[in-house]
């Protein structure tokens, strides 16, 4: 157990590696250009972008519902995903029973798949 | 030299010594973005008839390195709009994800970080954490642009990963794990005992194409980089950024496309071993140094050209043609090739009928 454990040991300091780098790399221009001079921040320069004009709405506004469905979307077919998973390593375990099972699940996510597509949930005019 | 080295405590001398494995690992994709930068630049120029960058060393080599200088002296703007604290975690996340799923890529028969079972699973969730960067940055803006382009690149994103992962799952099928060193061993041989690569299996090619082109949409390379179409959204999710933070996604962006360019010559076509199965072609010819690092070096190169070629060719696709392309024709695919290579391996390979 320790040793699976160990395995994943050099993942978790390469996290710390890569986290330490890329927020050196954010916090390290910062400090430079107070110390060089650079940072001479004023009004325009922190407004938000806009094409020639002051922003006059919110810019987090409505978006459209598809984005939504997307997501729903994709979190179906990533938990389908993630049960084959398991499934595709141990198949030749499980026999055809496993196999059948399986397919028969495929098969009614795909029915589901079926009438979003007729729905018109994949739709974008 | 060594001596002070083996007189620490065990616990220590492991620390060090996966803290230099590391650097080995993350310096080296570092300097391959610089390098890939200017690479993709050149075969840019050279396609349309430029000559690229030339001037900043010999053949404009040290080009990204200046720009690297250049964007690091610069003052790093937070709009006042934005979410201080979300607006400066964004680029880290981005970065940080981009660089540890290099951990689990095998370079050659001994020289991976971390072997571990599920090393192809720790891929996709690493990749798909890629999400929060972007779309935290469109949030934290508090900016038109890049919002929608957040909204837009994440729903790419993860229309995509979908099919990855059903790709993902044949090539699991075939080699039996989730082990990367264990799916390109699988590959020994893979093509009438000589060919090395998954790729030119006929059930297994048709899921390389989709990978590849699913790749590209998955980083928001062209023909896909709605995210930046620059005559809507000026500059995508990182319009508000500046100096360092914004180099950050850049240098994200490519860490991912060379990450792919190695995810594809991983799973598909042989990783590091030679694309034929001969033994002077494992070794330099009369010595025992491996030949591991370079194939998947020259592998990675082809496929970094493949995407190079292609940003240079093809023009940009519509938001509509991109969501169909995935899930209407590579999501329905993908799930078929599912289903025929798991009947095949039943079939054939783990339960014949009459066996």
């Amino acid at each position: 157990m320790a040793s699976v454990a160990a395995q994943y040991l050099p993942i978790l300091l390469f996290l710390g590696v890569a986290l330490l780098l890329s927020t050196a790399f954010v916090v390290l221009p910062i400090a430079v250009a107070r110390l060089t001079g650079a940072h001479k921040p004023s009004t325009d320069k922190l407004s938000e972008y806009e094409c020639g004009f002051p922003a006059f709405e919110d810019s987090r506004m409505q978006f459209d519902v598809r984005f939504y469905l997307v997501a729903i979307l994709f979190i179906i077919f990533d938990l389908e995903a993630a049960f084959l998973y398991p499934w595709a390593v141990s198949l030749r375990e499980i026999g055809w029973t496993g196999w059948l099972a399986m397919m028969g699940f495929l098969a009614e996510l795909l029915l589901g798949f079926a009438y979003a597509w007729k729905k018109g949930a994949l739709e974008w005019e | 030299m060594i001596s002070w080295f083996t007189a620490l405590p065990y616990g220590w001398a492991y620390f060090i010594a996966s803290i230099l494995d590391i650097l080995v690992i993350a310096l080296p994709v570092m300097l391959a973005v610089a390098m890939i930068i200017y690479a993709d630049r050149k075969i840019w120029a050279a396609m349309a008839l430029r000559r690229g960058p030339n001037v900043v060393g010999p053949f404009g080599l040290l080009q990204s390195f200046a720009d690297g200088l250049k964007v690091f002296l610069q003052e790093t703007i937070i709009p006042t709009a934005a979410n201080r604290t979300l607006f400066l975690i964004a680029p880290v996340i981005t970065f940080t994800v981009a660089l540890i799923a290099w951990a689990v890529i095998p370079f050659s028969s001994f020289s991976v970080l971390a072997n571990i079972n599920v090393g192809l699973l720790y891929i996709l969730a690493a990749s798909s954490l890629g999400v929060y960067g972007v779309i935290l940055a469109g949030w934290a803006s508090n900016s038109k642009y890049p919002f929608y382009s957040a909204i837009r690149a994440a729903a790419q994103m993860v229309s995509y990963e979908v099919a990855i992962g059903f790709v993902l799952i044949s090539v699991v099928l075939w080699a039996g794990s989730f082990n990367m060193q264990t799916i390109v061993l699988a590959q020994k041989g893979e093509v009438l005992g000589l060919i090395n690569a998954n790729g030119f299996n006929p059930l297994l090619f048709p899921m390389a194409v989709v990978f590849l082109i699913s790749s590209m949409a998955e980083t928001s390379r062209t023909p896909f980089d709605l995210t930046e179409a620059e005559s809507e959204l000026v500059a995508g999710y990182q319009t508000e950024y500046s100096s360092m933070s914004f180099a950050l996604y850049w240098l994200g962006e490519y860490a991912n496309v060379i990450l792919m360019c190695a995810l594809n010559a991983t799973l598909f076509w042989g990783g590091w071993l030679p694309p034929l199965d001969l033994p002077f072609l494992y070794h330099i010819p009369g010595t025992t140094i491996g030949l591991g690092l370079f194939w998947i070096l020259f592998k990675m190169a082809v496929f970094f050209f493949i995407f190079s070629w292609v940003k240079a060719t093809l023009p940009r696709y519509r938001y509509d043609q991109l969501m169909r392309l995935g899930w209407k024709i590579f999501l329905p695919l993908s799930l078929l090739f599912v289903f025929l290579v798991s009947g095949w391996l039943m079939l054939t390979r783990f339960h014949p009928i009459g066996a």
